[in-house]
């Protein structure tokens, strides 16, 4: 297979970026995209050119690294993966293949495709916990919680923090990441006593950090490569507003 | 309060209750206007009660302070939304993702603004301040807004008009309708699909009803 | 050996942790705020570690490589958490544990280790459920438990296939609330390139800022490595591609002994190579076993499609060879039969590296719903990588390198042979032998961030409460920072012609080949050769463009790959002077009749340590013996 990649390479933060085009062939179907570009770095290497700089780990949709916006949708073409789960068999042999950064000013580039994601964890740092001291724990069973509520702050819980939410968001919101949070810890009982308060500490400092509002677009659920539900911004909302007018 | 206004989500909460305000005067209008359909006695006697009744007139500036906070409100989220992406993406994609009218609620919503001038202008202000004509029923004099308003549903172009601002306001709601309950937080895994039914089926009662009339007496007009 | 005292308390074995926290010297709430400590990785082990330490009033440093702590490579831990709290009534006990990670570990770790991880592991469970963990439930209520790994009770806690996930996460969420209160500063993107030792103790780290590339001094009482494995020597393997041994080596290369670094656990069931870039192994769930059944063509090389091959023409070599057990037997034989067969040049697929796993008897008889039910995950994610579906035709699966029991050799204190430095995590040698259990990874991990080092770790600084704050303009810190620098300037310097990556990939294939599965002695003197002349050739001929003040991915994994030409010798090194197999290693040269591992107990019941003896300079050895008094040392058999 062969493809035109047009990829955005930017020196540093405070570079102006702009797209380089390549021409890359011999890429075999059953490369994923990452290996696509791992093989296209190695010809940049060996010809004397700075190699694309992009993020990854686990290389197994698990560690949320990963954040390439292709084609016009964040992880690319395909539904609930990750970047690093992209298979070259979603695209056809001499397609033209566009690769950007997540872009959002809370998400500023360092380097080609990698941005700046720290503002997730100063979200988190706002609230995303149970304060509970190691210790202080009660015994494990001493809490039952029912299943149907146990699984659905699971699937809040499985949030990767990869930010495809805010890349897919028009208006580069975070209320994805900080309602599965929110909604996780509210769900179950040991994190319902700063319920309130964690609400409105994540949200104030979401939208201090300069991410957008909330448009109920559903583009966020439908790029999550762990499809976490628009109804967890809706328990957020619930959450937010309670904790405000009980006050 | 200051400080809840300030939040995005307390932008949202209000943006959505004065949406849902309007959603309910949407009811109201239009069960006004199928009186149309019923003649030229009936419509306006129901017109003169709109603009006699106590209730109805307490709430009329209520009206226009919802639509002024919906617009001023979804006007600043968007425009300041605009500035949380510096560097737009070179290519978007949204068609597998979101609804054409989610991603557009502000361009629906500025040419039902558009719409709304040119509404008020021809209707609400000629029955104001213009000059219109009196029928006496019964021992009142009243307004005879029915002449009015079939004078200009007879002029094909008016007719288009109207319909385009029917379609748009349908468009605005399919996703305003239950994107309102969703910002109030009132939405569950079962909820979710009723609300989408819920708000479709008002988007289409809403727009085929505010269609239908000028339709009607265009075809009237062609026909007769 | 005065340095190797384990510190293993007097008492019976159930008592020993208990009377050693009553006998450990504390640290006053004051004097805590005093001490700086300093933690590196930010795993289960590492982040607990960082927010209990917070917790407690210590001012604490926390590092990773990574964006952000949440990342670090216990998210991917998929199976489960043990602990022993015999919630299922099946007669679990921490005694029970504690005895199953022993057998499972081939009697290669010490019993007070094991005994007191098993202890703690039911804290940890109570830990991570109030700290939010989704924990999988009954439909009561209570908590849920699956078995696993072979052993007979239930005692694994799971969250669905991403228990490390939600685990981390629970133990990310604490650190960032110390975050919060200003008790950890965080350092993200950082990468440990020096240990600094000032009078014999630990005192500092160098990192490289991975995003401006300066070089920063940070000093403190004491340092904490959570570093996690170093399975990605083989270039290939289940672990994230960033998990590297860097800082471990540094602070072997200043005075850390490191223990049994030969003891690699190979998983053998993962998705196999599909084509020559890639960077990782998917793994696939061991409990496909139960239903598939392994095989490979009788004839060498035969290319044809798999279901075109009859039945007679088959060769179900682990119902051959081990008809008592067959497909089911453990990991250690399932993988080393594959190796064996692919090298003998029967494997299939494009590169010859993978044998057939094959559901269509099982589908037969059970109905194609019922292998749906079981596996409909698994048939997917495998038909997402290799656009093959399992229901039509046999898995190709393959062994993979999966986690490193060997690390840092610590004390029961959890201390190296560097005072002040301490090793916790996959990155000490501690709990499982030669070989370790399912769901036992996490277990430690928890055990010793929020509850072994944060007690044990007081019993040092209780000494240090008199020492200031640490200067960072000593000559100590020049020097290693100088070090550090000009280890980075003479990489960058080679300007040669191949990838770091073509050397990390030739690497791993040494490794795999000659230090994997199977080891014998013939293999592991070539592979010393085949390294060293590979480290020559890196040394001379890598290309690292850019430069060292930007971000630079080929640099930072030059780095790491530089460290393991050398962490790859000492693997072999250790391969070769243990003659005999335990566990996951299997030494050709010691084996029954049958083809089974041969512990030979009377010459190697030891740990081995191997200390650094300067660069170039051949390691030395020292034998920690084990002592078994709790628990009868039997053999392993699966006859």
């Amino acid at each position: 297979m062969e493809f035109k990649l047009k990829i955005w390479r930017q020196k540093n933060a405070r570079s102006q970026g702009a797209f380089v085009e390549y021409f890359i062939s011999g890429v075999s179907k059953e490369m994923s995209f990452l290996e696509m570009l791992d093989y296209l770095n190695k010809t940049l290497i060996e010809s004397g050119d700075n190699p694309v700089a992009f993020e990854h780990d686990c290389r197994e949709g698990i560690c949320g690294s990963c954040s390439l916006y292709i084609n016009g949708r964040p992880h690319g073409p395909d539904d609930l993966i990750a970047t690093c789960e992209l298979r070259m068999t979603k695209f056809k042999s001499g397609d033209t293949i566009i690769v950007e950064p997540w872009r959002a000013k809370s998400f500023p580039v360092l380097r080609d495709l990698i941005v700046d994601r720290y503002a997730f964890d100063k979200i988190m740092q706002a609230g995303g916990f149970i304060s509970v001291n190691s210790g202080a724990a009660p015994e494990a069973n001493s809490i039952p919680v029912s299943r149907e509520v146990a699984d659905e702050a699971f699937d809040a819980a499985i949030c990767i923090g990869c930010g495809a939410c805010v890349a897919a968001c028009k208006n580069s919101s975070a209320m994805l990441f900080v309602a599965a949070k929110v909604s996780q810890l509210a769900l179950l009982p040991q994190g319902k006593p700063e319920a309130e308060k964690r609400a409105r500490a994540m949200v104030a400092k979401m939208d201090e950090l300069g991410f957008g509002s909330c448009s109920n677009t559903g583009a966020c659920e439908a790029e999550c490569p762990k499809g976490i539900s628009l109804a967890h911004i809706a328990r957020l909302n619930r959450e937010f507003l309670l904790a405000v007018f009980k006050t | 309060m200051s400080s809840f206004i300030n939040t995005s989500i307390g932008k949202k909460f209000l943006i959505s209750i004065t949406g849902l305000f309007l959603i309910s005067f949407l009811a109201v209008h239009l069960t006004g206007n199928l009186f149309l359909l019923a003649g030229q006695e009936s419509f306006n006697l129901v017109a003169h009660f709109m603009a006699t009744d106590r209730v109805i007139s307490f709430m009329e500036p209520l009206l226009a302070v919802g639509f002024l906070l919906h617009i001023v409100f979804t006007a600043y989220l968007t425009i300041t939304n605009q500035f949380k992406r510096p560097q737009k993406f070179a290519k978007v994609d949204h068609r597998q993702t979101s609804s054409w009218p989610s991603q557009n609620m502000f361009v629906l919503g500025g040419l039902i603004f558009i719409f709304l001038v040119l509404h008020l202008s021809n209707f609400w202000y000629q029955m104001q301040f213009g000059e219109m004509d009196y029928i006496l029923y019964g021992d009142i004099w009243v307004q005879d807004a029915y002449s009015l308003v079939t004078g200009k549903f007879i002029i094909w172009w008016y007719v288009l008009i109207y319909v385009a601002g029917a379609v748009f306001l349908g468009l605005h709601l399919l996703h305003g309708f239950k994107s309102a309950f969703f910002s109030l937080g009132l939405y569950n895994k079962v909820w979710g699909g009723r609300l989408m039914l819920i708000g479709a089926i008002y988007s289409i009662i809403i727009t085929v009803g505010f269609s239908l009339i000028p339709v009607y007496f265009l075809i009237g007009h062609l026909t007769g | 050996m005065g340095k190797l005292q384990s510190k293993i308390p007097d008492g019976p074995l159930e008592d020993k942790w208990n009377n050693h926290k009553n006998s450990v010297r504390l640290v006053s709430p004051a004097n805590k705020n005093n001490l700086d400590i300093i933690v590196v990785g930010t795993g289960l082990s590492g982040a607990s570690a960082a927010s209990t330490l917070g917790e407690l009033g210590y001012n604490v440093k926390s590092f990773c490589f990574q964006d952000s702590p949440r990342r670090a490579h216990s998210v991917a831990a998929q199976g489960g958490i043990n602990a022993a709290k015999n919630y299922k009534n099946d007669g679990d006990s921490v005694f029970r544990l504690f005895k199953d990670i022993i057998k499972g570990g081939d009697y290669r770790a010490r019993e007070a280790y094991v005994y007191r991880a098993a202890q703690v592991s039911n804290q940890s469970i109570d830990q991570l459920v109030a700290a939010g963990v989704p924990f999988a439930r009954e439909y009561s209520g209570y908590l849920d438990n699956r078995s696993f790994g072979g052993v007979q009770v239930s005692r694994t806690f799971y969250a669905s296939g991403q228990t490390g996930q939600q685990c981390l996460l629970g133990a990310y969420s604490g650190l960032t609330r110390q975050i919060a209160r200003g008790r950890v500063k965080m350092y993200a993107r950082r990468e440990m390139l020096e240990l600094v030792v000032v009078e014999g103790k630990a005192r500092g780290i160098i990192t490289r800022n991975l995003v401006t590339g300066e070089m920063e001094r940070h000093s403190a009482h004491a340092v904490v490595l959570a570093t996690g494995g170093y399975g990605t020597i083989y270039y290939l393997s289940t672990l994230a591609v960033g998990s590297n041994a860097s800082a471990a080596w540094a602070a072997h290369r200043k005075g850390a002994f490191f223990a049994n670094p030969s003891f690699v656990q190979i998983h053998p069931t993962s998705i196999p190579q599909l084509n020559d870039f890639q960077a990782k192994l998917t793994l696939m769930s061991e409990s496909l076993r139960n239903d598939g059944r392994i095989w490979v063509p009788k004839k060498k090389g035969d290319k044809r499609h798999p279901v075109n091959i009859k039945e007679e023409e088959r060769d179900y070599y682990l119902e051959r060879r081990y008809p008592a057990f067959g497909n089911l037997v453990p990991r250690d034989v399932a993988s080393r039969a594959a190796k064996e067969r692919c090298d003998a040049g029967y494997g299939v697929g494009d590169t010859g590296l993978s044998v057939y796993l094959d559901f269509s008897h099982a589908i037969e008889k059970h109905g194609k719903e019922a292998i749906k039910s079981k596996y409909e995950n698994l048939f997917e994610m495998y038909e997402k990588i290799t656009g093959n579906s399992p229901y039509k035709e046999p898995m190709r699966i393959y062994p993979a390198g999966h986690y490193t029991m060997g690390g840092l050799w610590v004390d029961y204190n959890l201390m190296t042979t560097i005072p002040g430095l301490f090793a916790i995590g996959e990155s000490n040698f501690s709990d499982h032998g030669a070989n370790r259990l399912g769901a036992g990874s996490l277990m430690q991990c928890a055990g010793d961030g929020y509850f072994i080092l944060p007690v044990t770790i007081g019993d040092y600084l209780a000494d240090e409460i008199k020492t200031a704050r640490i200067s960072k303009d000593i000559p100590e810190f020049e020097q290693a920072e100088k070090a550090a620098k000009e280890k980075l300037q003479s990489l960058m310097a080679i300007n040669g012609k191949q990838t770091v990556n073509s050397f990390h990939r030739r690497l791993g294939r040494i490794m795999w080949d000659m230090c994997g599965m199977v080891r014998n002695e013939k293999g592991l003197k070539k592979a010393l050769k085949m390294i060293s002349d590979l480290k020559e050739e890196f040394l001379k001929d890598v290309r690292i463009p850019g430069a060292i003040n930007e971000i630079n991915q080929e640099l930072e994994r030059a780095v790491r790959v530089a460290d393991f030409f050398d962490l790859g010798q000492l693997m072999v090194h250790d391969a070769l002077s243990r003659e005999e197999s335990c566990g996951a290693h299997f030494r050709e040269e010691s084996q029954t009749a049958e083809g089974e591992a041969k512990r030979i107990d009377s010459r190697y019941s030891y740990v081995a340590l191997w200390e650094y003896q300067g660069e170039g300079n051949k390691h030395s050895l020292h034998k920690e013996e084990l002592v078994f008094e709790n628990v009868e040392v039997q053999e392993r058999s699966y006859k």
